[in-house]
């Protein structure tokens, strides 16, 4: 039988790291995630599953831990808020060049710098166009639920394996911290040693047997041709993932005359913009992102002919925005709402935009 | 005349074999300059890896600096981690394979700058693991500035007039620190420009491998090192200098025990 409870995000996706067989988990506290780790360190897993956590000395530290035990084949994960993801990019760059798989949570606040501990969603460039140096994608996951929180703990370390590369589920303070009524996924077995070895025993740095040569893993190539091979490679496996892995949800876009594009908590505040439109025979529809990238950008484009506007609602001075359009690509007229500092819009405030800047401006 | 070919088989069978090459060490050429120490501290770690017959279970981790391609010439499973981070990627491999040796091979640029913060936890938690730690003083992968253990008044790239520590801090003695930390079970000084350095290096590393085999902590073994391209000297003159002036500021032997 499913096991329901009532959590909070981050204990929901701390949760479902020791249910999905995790092997470790390497953190360093940071409000407003810090939750991720103390569950952990209470569940003490090495009991339950033999799950290995260790709080670190750093961001740097845990990133670079975390890159250490993917090596070996590990299910390994890390979590941190936006001021800490900034320290983890190198390490995350470093695991994008070996192609090591990996599943990172930003819970985010609003930022530049310290900026504030409440909510934000201001790191959507910085997941989704790289972050760190170098040519590479992670695949972006954006929950807009505890429930997503947690079922993407599974589905971000299946993604990472598929295509051995870092994962990240992209949430925001606020889904970290609201309480809400989650299934818990079943446990799964973790993978023995022997399995792991034997199941990656083409890549996986475990100790060299005689029965193969050794396994290097290293983003690091002096040869320019075969480096720029290894790039090509790199950018092939991102145009599979590209094909394969775009996912979103289309909240009652089939009449809508005016569409939101938002995701995580912007989404969830858009669904009752939905509903204060229509009560005044506005017709508004929502596309949610679940994949920030790849992004749905087909999705999208495939209403810019109906619709008269786009509404990107972020919690951002405006970022999602530009992809929306991207995808528009002019077909149609495209705004951005935000609000930064922490401060969520109200679903009223989004409905005046649209009615002010959307309509009467068309 | 006649002409016989002679293969090294034959020739070894006519004397008496006193030295061969670990099968550890890759038939590729190194990357390092001829002079330099780090050719003489590869085949020591790998030696000791295999006669302690644990070469299917070693990762070794490499760092950044010359040693980067590490990876190329050790011919177990490696690592190569991001520049001073080498602690923190063997804590994450040690914990999820605990019963697998783990070592990392870094200089004094990685391990004593951009990662002290690593290499100060690594060692705080007793992590059971063996550190490698190669000092010469100066970074000689990016063209000889100046290191962390740059002498005081040593010439550098970026200490071009020597190294003044009123403005550009002390040369600093990090394996003295981490041996005040009890997580730190065995820290010691040595050195590979003379045969006798040479034989107490590997006794060494034996001991730090054997200290991990025993699971007692972390285990650092520093190998004092010239940089003759770096210090702009010939190989001799390098060695000299080594002698002279970094063995004076970094004595030789065990500092913990």
């Amino acid at each position: 039988m499913k096991e329901v409870k009532l959590m909070k995000g981050n204990e929901a996706m701390a949760e479902a790291a020791i249910r999905a067989g995790a092997d470790a988990y390497f953190g360093y506290p940071i409000t407003p995630q810090s939750e991720v780790i103390e569950y952990l360190m209470h569940e003490e897993p090495h009991k339950r599953t033999g799950m290995q956590v260790l709080q670190a000395e750093s961001e740097l530290a845990a990133i670079n831990m975390v890159y250490g035990a993917a090596a070996g084949g590990k299910r390994v994960m890390t979590s941190s808020s936006s001021p800490g993801i900034s320290l983890k990019l190198e390490g995350i760059s470093y695991m994008a060049g070996s192609e090591l798989p990996c599943l990172i949570a930003n819970v985010m606040r609003g930022g530049p710098g310290l900026g504030t501990i409440q909510p934000g969603q201001s790191d959507y460039f910085q997941a989704v166009k790289g972050g760190g140096h170098g040519d590479y994608r992670m695949i972006v996951l954006a929950p807009s639920t505890v429930q997503e929180m947690a079922d993407f703990v599974e589905l971000g370390f299946n993604l990472a394996f598929k295509y051995r590369n870092p994962v990240m589920i992209l949430s925001d303070g606020a889904i970290g911290q609201m309480m809400e009524k989650v299934t818990l996924p079943n446990q799964k077995e973790r993978l023995t040693d022997k399995e792991v070895i034997k199941r990656y025993d083409d890549w996986a740095t475990t100790g060299k047997p005689e029965t193969r040569s050794r396994n290097i893993i290293t983003s690091l190539d002096l040869n320019p041709e075969r480096h720029e091979r290894h790039n090509i490679h790199l950018q092939e496996k991102y145009q599979t993932i590209e094909d394969n892995e775009i996912r979103y949800e289309e909240i009652q876009c089939e009449d809508a005359d005016y569409i939101l594009v938002a995701f995580g908590s912007s989404s969830r505040i858009s669904q009752k913009v939905i509903q204060l439109g229509r009560d005044k025979g506005l017709k508004i529809g929502l596309i949610r992102p679940i994949t920030l990238w790849p992004f749905p950008y087909k999705a999208i484009a495939k209403h810019a002919d109906k619709v008269k506007g786009f509404l990107s609602l972020e919690m951002n001075a405006g970022q999602m925005v530009e992809d929306v359009k991207l995808a528009v690509n002019g077909k149609t007229k495209v705004i951005h709402y935000g609000r930064m500092g922490g401060i969520v819009a109200t679903p009223s405030e989004v409905l005046n935009v649209i009615e002010e800047k959307l309509i009467s401006n068309n | 005349m006649t002409t016989t070919t002679i293969t090294p088989e034959e020739i070894i069978k006519k004397g008496k074999l006193v030295f061969k090459k670990t099968k550890l060490i890759n038939d590729v050429p190194l990357s390092y300059c001829p002079g330099c120490g780090h050719g003489v501290a590869h085949r020591l770690v790998m030696e000791v890896v295999e006669e302690m017959g644990i070469w299917k279970d070693t990762i070794g981790v490499a760092p950044v600096g010359c040693s980067v391609l590490a990876y190329d010439f050790m011919n177990i499973d490696m690592v190569q981690a991001a520049h001073g981070r080498a602690p923190a990627v063997a804590t994450g491999i040690k914990r999820v394979y605990p019963e697998k040796f783990v070592f990392t091979y870094q200089g004094d640029g990685d391990l004593a700058a951009i990662g002290t913060a690593e290499t100060i936890h690594a060692c705080n938690r007793g992590e059971n693991i063996v550190i490698i730690f190669v000092n010469n003083g100066i970074y000689g992968m990016t063209g000889g500035q100046m290191a962390p253990t740059t002498l005081a008044g040593m010439k550098s790239s970026t200490s071009p007039y020597g190294r003044v520590v009123e403005t550009m801090g002390y040369p600093l003695k990090i394996t003295e620190m981490v041996a005040t930390l009890p997580g730190v079970t065995y820290a010691t000084r040595q050195a590979v420009h003379e045969a006798k350095y040479i034989r107490k290096a590997k006794r060494a590393i034996r001991k730090a491998f054997e200290n991990q085999r025993e699971k007692k902590g972390t285990s650092i073994v520093e190998i004092v090192s010239n940089c003759n391209s770096g210090w702009k000297m010939t190989p001799v003159e390098s060695n000299n200098w080594l002698d002279e002036n970094m063995l004076a500021y970094f004595p030789l032997g065990d500092i913990k025990k």
